[in-house]
């Protein structure tokens, strides 16, 4: 009878333990009470522990831990500690229904326009900060803005300047024409794949979206004329003229073998190496695939192939960073957000573009453009109450701009495996088009 | 305290206070997702906004209505018939790894261990295994089957054959070692009994194997058939839907994931348990009456 009692004992502490456990919420912030450490100098005057989310799983133990070093000599009473996601579009997402995601980050993409201030803490008025940092439409709501881009990328192919040598390509090619051409004379040589799709890992694919606005040769494009127009997806329309280069290339067999099984770590290390001669990719690749060769100045960017008059090579923002509005240390998270932008290296070293920063000095992937007529253009934001309203019609059609999906459909097409043509898929995609936009508009 | 109490009362807390956790776990991680995704189905939710509209059936109407959501089942037809060669392989080796064979052991260890697996490494795998020059195509070259090599992937004849192939491989494992559990519990008189009455092992396979596991069977078969319309992993690690592939599981998640529409994609999950049960249903009765 003893040990039964005993075991009762156990069980109920157990239990009680258990539950406990479970109603324990720690989410009040630690400030230091330390009285010495308050002094009257800016920087120490801000105190409190701050916790920064970031993707970069690779340097988060390393670049990061000494950028905080750096900025604890300028603020030493914040803690500064790190998480990484490594999914961190599919992670965040989830933690945003809960009121601790961390007290910087990154606003995530898939975060309608609309929907930020629900998430996000205001840093400033829009005119106000306008003079100060570029790209800063992207998160501007009501003339607030709520994310600084961590980098400025732009936009176009990458690609290994001695394969385009060795294949007798004088010059980069500047129309859609040109460009196949360029690529047929690589498969002809044979050494190199003409243009590597990455179809397998799928989000390389939709890197030729961002390319819209040099194929349309007009900044209003895309969030202007776009979402107020019908019929986007037929013959003539930029849409149209930007994939099926895509289509015609793959037709034509200047794209990889099997694209089912490419691999894209791999395919970085053979572009550096002169076995893919181009890939489509935004200017964040760039110092990647650098990294893998050592003869980085055979790796060149240029601008995407256009029928255009003029040629704009378009600027866009990375993740633009924020911060929480569930935060408890709104301040010393804004000391971070400003030290990192504009004191520590990332925009141009880790993030691979350029500052955002107005007046920051062009990297020098684009210093061989200055003088020529080739233009680096932000697009222009949508206007007063039509932000985000493309993204809206994309969602409710599926058709995914920024999806792979329609992508690796064109070159299922392209290589045969599926019986329709490239103007059928278009068709389609100009079917959902249409219908999304007039539910959207009748909301 | 305890020892007041009448023995029924005891046992009463003690069955309570072992089952309270289990049970806790059980009603918040598998009921309570299930009841939410039942509500969510009714609304427009996008995965992340706390506010959402109440939409009636309209997600279903959707679902119904449209054909790009249903046709993706077709794909689920190559699942459903490497089922049955899946349970035939799997039959066949617990059959004969059931009497004695030589490393018997050895057998039983390499037909399972695919299932200790973890499904994204098998997806890897078979990647490897399916590409231009990869595994299989060495493999036929070096046995002179060269002129049949193929993008086993690229075709989109093939791809769902070469993707039901592979999950072929991943779960035979797991129907074998049950087939092989049930087996072994036959006693050992039995057969002796028909050794002595003459019989040959096909008749011992018809006779005495196959009726004492009729019930392992369909259990078996109840898996593997809802296993083939919400097969899942391998085709999305492999091609993530792409080139034909699409299963109506990598649907929903993309639907989920990469539209925003969680109502929608709640209303297929809904969808597919309801085809799920349904099938299982029609397949208990067909085989009533068979009895």
């Amino acid at each position: 009878m003893k040990s039964r009692k005993m075991l009762l004992a156990i069980m109920s502490s157990l239990l009680v333990i258990a539950m406990v456990g479970c109603s324990t919420s720690n989410g009040g912030n630690k400030v230091s009470t330390d009285p010495g450490t308050a002094t009257t100098t800016g920087g120490k005057d801000l105190k409190g522990d701050i916790t920064v989310l970031t993707q970069k799983t690779d340097i988060v133990d390393t670049v990061f831990k000494d950028y905080a070093a750096k900025f604890n000599e300028k603020y030493p009473n914040i803690k500064v500690s790190f998480q990484a996601l490594s999914d961190y579009e599919g992670q965040i997402k989830v933690r945003m229904n809960s009121n601790d995601y961390g007290d910087v980050l990154l606003l995530p993409t898939s975060i309608p326009l609309a929907d930020t201030p629900q998430f996000f803490e205001p840093l400033g008025d829009f005119d106000e900060m306008k003079k100060q940092y570029n790209g800063l439409e992207e998160r501007t709501v009501d003339g607030k803005v709520y994310g600084i881009a961590t980098t400025i990328n732009f936009n176009g192919i990458v690609y290994n300047k001695q394969v385009f040598e060795d294949a007798g390509i004088k010059e980069a090619p500047r129309t859609p024409e040109q460009f196949l051409t360029a690529l047929k004379m690589v498969k002809d040589k044979g050494n190199a794949i003409p243009l590597y799709t990455n179809y397998a890992a799928g989000w390389p694919l939709t890197q030729w979206e961002a390319d819209l606005t040099t194929v349309a040769g007009n900044v209003d494009y895309v969030n202007v004329t776009q979402p107020t127009s019908d019929d986007i997806f037929v013959k003539g329309q930029p849409h149209y003229e930007l994939y099926k280069i895509l289509f015609d290339a793959a037709q034509q067999g200047l794209i990889e073998k099997d694209p089912l099984t490419t691999d894209w770590e791999s395919s970085k290390a053979d572009l550096a190496n002169g076995k893919i001669a181009t890939m489509v990719l935004g200017s964040w690749a760039l110092g990647q695939i650098q990294s893998m060769t050592t003869t980085p100045d055979n790796i060149g960017y240029m601008p995407f192939p256009t029928n255009a008059e003029k040629v704009i090579m378009p600027l866009a923002d990375d993740y633009t960073i924020g911060i929480s509005a569930k935060s408890s240390n709104k301040e010393a998270a804004r000391a971070w957000v400003d030290w990192f932008i504009n004191d520590s290296t990332y925009p141009v070293t880790e993030g691979g573009g350029m500052s955002p920063v107005v007046g920051a000095e062009l990297p020098a992937a684009l210093k061989q453009f200055e003088g020529t007529d080739i233009e680096f253009q932000f697009q222009t934001a949508a206007k007063a109450g039509q932000e985000g309203l493309v993204d809206k019609i994309d969602k409710d059609s599926e058709i995914g701009l920024w999806q792979p999906d329609f992508k690796k459909r064109i070159i299922e097409a392209a290589i045969g495996n599926k019986k329709e043509t490239y103007d059928d898929i278009m068709n389609d995609l100009n079917e959902a088009w249409n219908k999304s936009r007039a539910a959207v508009a009748s909301e | 305290m305890f020892k007041n109490m009448s023995y029924k009362n005891q046992r009463k807390i003690i069955i309570i206070a072992f089952s309270l956790i289990p049970v806790i776990l059980l009603f918040t991680f598998a009921y309570l997702p299930v009841i939410n995704m039942f509500k969510y189905s009714f609304t427009n939710w996008n995965g992340y906004s706390p506010e959402y509209k109440w939409v009636g059936l309209k997600n279903y109407r959707t679902i119904f209505t449209d054909p790009k959501y249903f046709t993706v089942f077709k794909v689920s037809l190559y699942y459903f018939v490497a089922t049955f060669v899946q349970m035939g392989l799997a039959l066949y080796f617990a059959t004969i790894l059931s009497f004695k064979v030589r490393a018997g052991n050895f057998f039983k260890g390499i037909i399972f261990f695919p299932s200790l697996l973890n499904g994204v490494a098998i997806g890897f795998i078979f990647l490897f295994f399916f590409k231009p020059d990869g595994t299989l195509d060495t493999v036929l070259q070096y046995i002179g089957l060269g002129s049949l090599t193929q993008g086993w992937l690229l075709n989109p004849n093939l791809i769902n054959i070469s993707l039901a192939g592979a999950s072929l491989w991943r779960y035979m494992g797991f129907n074998f070692i049950i087939f092989l559990g049930a087996i072994s519990s036959v006693g050992k008189d039995v057969y002796e009994a028909s050794d002595i009455d003459g019989a040959n092992k096909w008749h011992q396979f018809c006779h005495i194997i196959l009726p004492s596991i009729k019930r392992i069977l369909q259990l078996n078969l109840i898996l593997g058939i809802s296993g083939a319309i919400s097969a899942f992993d391998i085709p999305y690690i492999m091609t993530g839907g792409s080139n034909g592939s699409n299963t109506f599981v990598i649907q929903t998640i993309d639907v989920a994931f990469k539209y925003n529409k969680l109502g929608l994609a709640s209303a297929m999950a809904v969808v597919l348990l309801f085809i799920v049960i349904v099938v299982t249903v029609i397949q208990r009765l067909l085989v009533k009456e068979g009895e």
